[in-house]
């Protein structure tokens, strides 16, 4: 292993990884990241805590990373490019990792005109890509950005996202292969509602040879309601909700909704368990962390052992 | 050429209201090209102002010139006769013609009269695309001469994010994904080999972040 990570032990130990996400509060509110933590403790290998997402001001990734941490959790730092350039992103990888946190999501983000604070600049100094390299050059070579040596440097298991579902289909393998040279080695990946495209994906990963050479944790989210549905499918960057499952959450009473978007989420997690490749799922269940308990269960994901 | 638009009267009239005498300048190059200052565009915002002025029963002196070019010594001095007997100038120059005035004419007050956005291209007639961000360094050798730094909302060197939809840009449904351009260019010339390389992050040193840039060539100098 080249790190410390729980996440890394699992996955070499060749499990069936869960992640989950946890999104921070829109304020300094200790206790909510605890509440959400709380709910995912023992039946995760690590959680993910999202950059401000969609542009939206929350606290701080690293800080929620240090809660959790410290609730006993595996903590995935999820990193954008979109708001800090190379001196803060490489200061925030010593300093998450001078706390304890070794697993690293790096990511471009949602473009800020999404957010609540259309008016910011965009920084994009490095690409997600970039940021890959960066850190695994921190761990293999113990160098910053420009060849300067650390001191102590950060030993970072290193995740990329991947969007299947993104266009030009054919340049999203191209891009994970870039990715995992880069690399990356755990790839999550873009909500999957379309489980036709997914696994059109996921063989032209294993005909290139990269599951061979990265983990791939498929992404979940599970549906609260149509209306969620529908604003997935035409509102969020990158998103593919075929009109099938629209149809399928419209079918389905008001008040059974939220059970009938569990159930599809527990059907796309045991379908794609099956596919070769698949390392593990991540479960990104948007201001419903709650609820992860329950689809894991449902899914027949056991408990998890400690390794 | 540089593309520039027009400012609304209501906010001239806001930088200009506290002169008496205005004299209007434009400049018949880029900002012609993009009908936003040139000398059909400098008539017509002098009229408008007369127009707007009357209404408020105020006369200030409003004069007319356009300049061949607002950013160059040789063409700026040429309005030397018109600058004393007026109180400000209101230029449509781009922001460089305003500042060139500005040197130039040391105590008069410039005002823009446009807003300068980007350097570009005339697509059709009407239409005008940003192109260049002017980032120091050209890279479009590499990518099948469309820029990532300026057609792509974040700048990308390693391909295209996953909110390009379809070749269009997850910002706005009328950006194309500059990525999926650089991509269909590039597979059109049998170069698509070229996206696979890893490319490092960009020296922006060479741009607008290694603060202002100047270009002093002594074989040019007089």
């Amino acid at each position: 292993v080249k790190t410390e990570s729980r996440l890394e032990k699992v996955l070499s130990a060749g499990h069936f990884a869960v992640t989950a996400e946890c999104g921070p509060p829109r304020g300094a509110d200790v206790s909510s990241v605890e509440k959400k933590g709380r709910t995912l403790l023992g039946c995760v290998d690590a959680v993910n805590v999202t950059d401000n997402q969609t542009a939206i001001v929350r606290m701080s990734s690293v800080a929620a990373c240090s809660i959790l941490k410290g609730l006993g959790h595996e903590p995935i730092l999820q990193m954008v490019t979109r708001d800090r350039n190379r001196i803060a992103l490489q200061s925030d990888l010593f300093g998450a990792f001078a706390l304890g946190v070794c697993n690293v999501l790096c990511l471009t983000g949602d473009h800020q005109c999404f957010g609540n604070q259309k008016e910011a600049v965009g920084v994009f100094d490095l690409d997600s890509i970039q940021l890959v390299k960066t850190v695994r050059d921190m761990r293999e070579q113990g160098t910053m950005i420009g060849g300067t040596e650390i001191q102590v440097a950060p030993k970072m298991f290193i995740g990329a996202a991947a969007n299947p579902f993104a266009d030009p289909p054919e340049w999203r393998v191209v891009r994970l292969a870039k990715k995992v040279q880069a690399g990356a080695d755990f790839i999550q990946t873009q909500s999957i509602f379309n489980l036709d495209r997914f696994e059109q994906f996921m063989t032209r990963a294993r005909d290139l040879g990269l599951t061979e050479k990265v983990s791939i944790l498929a992404g979940v989210t599970p549906l609260k309601s149509v209306g969620m549905a529908r604003y997935m499918a035409t509102k969020v960057a990158g998103m593919d909700v075929p009109e099938e499952t629209i149809n399928r959450m419209a079918a389905a009473p008001k008040d059974k909704q939220a059970d009938e978007g569990i159930r599809i989420a527990v059907e796309t997690i045991q379908k794609v368990r099956e596919i070769k490749g698949v390392a593990g799922v991540h479960l990104m269940a948007i201001e419903w962390e709650e609820k992860v308990p329950e689809i894991l269960k449902a899914a027949g994901i056991p408990q998890r052992a400690h390794v | 050429v540089i593309v520039a638009e027009i400012k609304e009267i209501a906010e001239i009239r806001q930088m200009i209201d506290r002169y008496s005498s205005i004299l209007v300048v434009g400049c018949d190059s880029c900002v012609a090209e993009c009908a936003a200052g040139g000398n059909r565009e400098t008539m017509l915002l002098a009229a408008a102002l007369k127009l707007s002025y009357r209404k408020d029963n105020k006369d200030p002196v409003i004069t007319e010139s356009c300049l061949d070019r607002q950013c160059v010594d040789d063409f700026i001095e040429r309005i030397a006769h018109l600058v004393p007997e007026h109180e400000a100038i209101l230029s449509l120059g781009c922001g460089a013609g305003v500042q060139a005035l500005a040197r130039v004419y040391s105590d008069k007050p410039i005002i823009p009269a446009l807003d300068t956005l980007f350097i570009g291209e005339t697509e059709m007639r009407g239409v005008w695309q940003e192109n260049c961000l002017g980032c120091g360094k050209c890279k479009l050798g590499y990518f099948g001469a469309v820029c990532p730094v300026t057609r792509c909302s974040k700048k990308l060197m390693n391909g295209p994010c996953g909110g390009s939809k379809g070749g269009r840009c997850e910002v706005r449904e009328d950006i194309p994904c500059g990525w999926d351009m650089i991509m269909r260019r590039l597979e059109s010339l049998g170069e698509l080999d070229r996206l696979e390389e890893y490319v490092p992050p960009v020296d922006w040193s060479t741009s607008h972040s290694g603060g202002p840039r100047r270009v002093v060539r002594e074989d040019q100098k007089p």
